[in-house]
């Protein structure tokens, strides 16, 4: 069913379609409509599901572990602050593997107040364990939401992963989003049924300890293999969604004219779309610019990295964030994942966006030109737009 | 029991069996001995009772000694006792 949603709606509606079973939550800018939408969806007798208003977002991210315990298909949606306060839980849902599937609204993170677009919230919980995709589109959005319940609540793979979306770039713009119809979601997903879960019937017990002779580490070591099957699913459902909704969207990286091109951007999230724009003006006056949307951040897409980097002669990686005390986050990972190989591309590193600062055209066309520049610059030269004497 | 590999422990350190906690001797966290002395004992059962470890080992409603498998050394048995009949010793000396 075609619809005209944000990205904050099409969240919502993904969570109806994908039958979330309980939903903690708790309303923040700019993810507070996703929590409006569905009360309303239930209010109007459309979802029926447990949604829980609960007192924190560290308070929403526990009681999703639990309900997933239960053997509950979970959902929420937070932002900045929130993902910030819900850290430590995070961490516990990877831990006790249960797969919730939350949307954050990248958003910056305070001090000063600023709820515009900024990735550095979902990039600080890099190490959470969580499967990590980004977004460019409302309709990726929708799409991708319900490709996660597939990915993560596979036996091999049984991991929380977390969707980001660009604050109000995504969150509060609208676009036609088509909602697939119930039944091939319903078939699509199946049930969520864990090998393991709550039940007095059978019980087990969750969060227990483990010394340092027994089995914490293997413990650790399993969620790693389960990180390494996450990178093949991924693959596979976003192969098996295409083939029956009709829509897909590269797998792990995203490339976009990027077979004969001399020079390549990298970024994630909603800065994408003007990429594309940028890439086919220069494409037309005979410029060979192609780009790698980063869909997915963990797993990492390293494998596909150097495949890309065996091609291109220089590689430009855009951070809608920054690491202080070293350079932006996708920079150190893209350079790091080309360790070792033969002919290395030049790889250049832009901060940019910071703070929902606009990345426009012109931002673009610069940093191209830059690229050409051989003297390679430190990474606090390279914020791009800033206001400089 | 540490023998398991990665491969047979289930995820997410879950513990399958349910009532496994007997199976972890707690003795070994004592660094203090209770020495029961039972021409002193008057078999009031106070530490029996007061025991947090369910150590003192009972037959035919009598104490007959210490489970030094899961007593943690708290001493409270001790304290309890209104006859002076346990005594603490520092763990590893004379007994
Ligand atoms: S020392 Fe503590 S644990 Fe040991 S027998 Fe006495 S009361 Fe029980
Ligand atoms: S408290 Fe003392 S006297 Fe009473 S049963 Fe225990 S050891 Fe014997």
């Amino acid at each position: 069913m075609k619809m005209v949603l944000s990205g904050n709606e099409a969240a919502a509606y993904a969570s109806m379609i994908a039958r979330a079973e309980v939903i903690p939550a708790y309303p923040i800018t700019p993810q507070t409509k996703i929590v409006e939408k569905i009360a309303d969806l239930i209010a109007d007798g459309k979802f029926n599901t447990q949604f829980i208003k609960m007192e924190s977002e560290h308070s929403a991210m526990a009681a999703a572990i639990s309900a997933s315990l239960v053997g509950a298909r979970t959902f929420t949606a937070t932002s900045s602050q929130g993902l910030l306060l819900m850290h430590e839980m995070l961490h516990w849902a990877s831990g006790s593997r249960t797969p919730v599937v939350m949307v954050n609204i990248n958003r910056a993170i305070a001090p000063p107040w600023n709820v515009w677009a900024d990735q550095s919230d979902s990039i600080a919980q890099r190490d959470t364990g969580w499967i990590q995709f980004y977004c460019e589109s409302c309709q990726e959005v929708m799409d991708t939401t319900i490709q996660l319940y597939k990915i993560c609540e596979d036996n091999d793979v049984l991991l929380p992963a977390m969707l980001s979306e660009d604050a109000f770039y995504l969150s509060h713009t609208s676009e036609p989003v088509d909602m697939p119809d119930q039944d091939a979601v319903d078939t699509f997903l199946g049930k969520f049924d864990p090998p393991y879960k709550l039940d007095v019937e059978n019980p087990h017990s969750f969060g227990s300890l483990s010394m340092p002779h027994q089995w914490y580490m293997e413990f650790r070591y399993k969620i790693a293999l389960a990180m390494e099957e996450a990178r093949k699913k991924i693959v596979e459902v976003d192969r098996e969604y295409g083939k029956i909704f009709g829509r897909s969207y590269g797998g792990m990286l995203d490339l976009y004219r990027c077979d004969d091109a001399d020079i390549v951007l990298v970024a994630a999230g909603s800065m994408s779309s003007t990429i594309r724009v940028v890439v086919d003006e220069l494409r037309e006056n005979g410029a060979k610019v192609g780009f790698a949307r980063l869909r997915v951040f963990r797993p990492f897409p390293a494998e596909e990295f150097r495949s890309l980097a065996a091609k291109v002669g220089t590689i430009c990686v855009l951070d809608r964030s920054f690491c202080f005390g070293y350079e932006g986050a996708f920079f150190t990972e893209i350079k790091a994942a080309l360790y070792g190989i033969d002919n290395p591309p030049l790889v250049r590193g832009y901060v940019i966006g910071i703070g929902g600062r606009d990345v426009t055209r012109n931002s673009l066309i610069n940093i191209i030109n830059d690229s050409n520049n051989p003297e390679i610059k430190g990474p606090v030269d390279t914020w791009v737009d800033l206001k400089r004497c | 029991m540490s023998e398991k590999t990665w491969k047979e422990v289930p995820m997410g350190g879950l513990i399958l069996e349910a009532g496994n906690a007997a199976e972890y001797l707690t003795g070994d966290w004592r660094t203090e001995r209770p020495i029961f002395h039972e021409d002193k004992c008057k078999q009031c059962l106070f530490c029996w009772i007061c025991c947090p470890d369910t150590s003192m080992i009972i037959k035919d409603k009598k104490v007959i000694g210490i489970d030094y498998d899961y007593c943690k050394g708290c001493g409270i048995c001790m304290e309890v006792c209104p006859f002076d009949a346990i005594e603490m010793v520092q763990e590893g000396g004379d007994e």
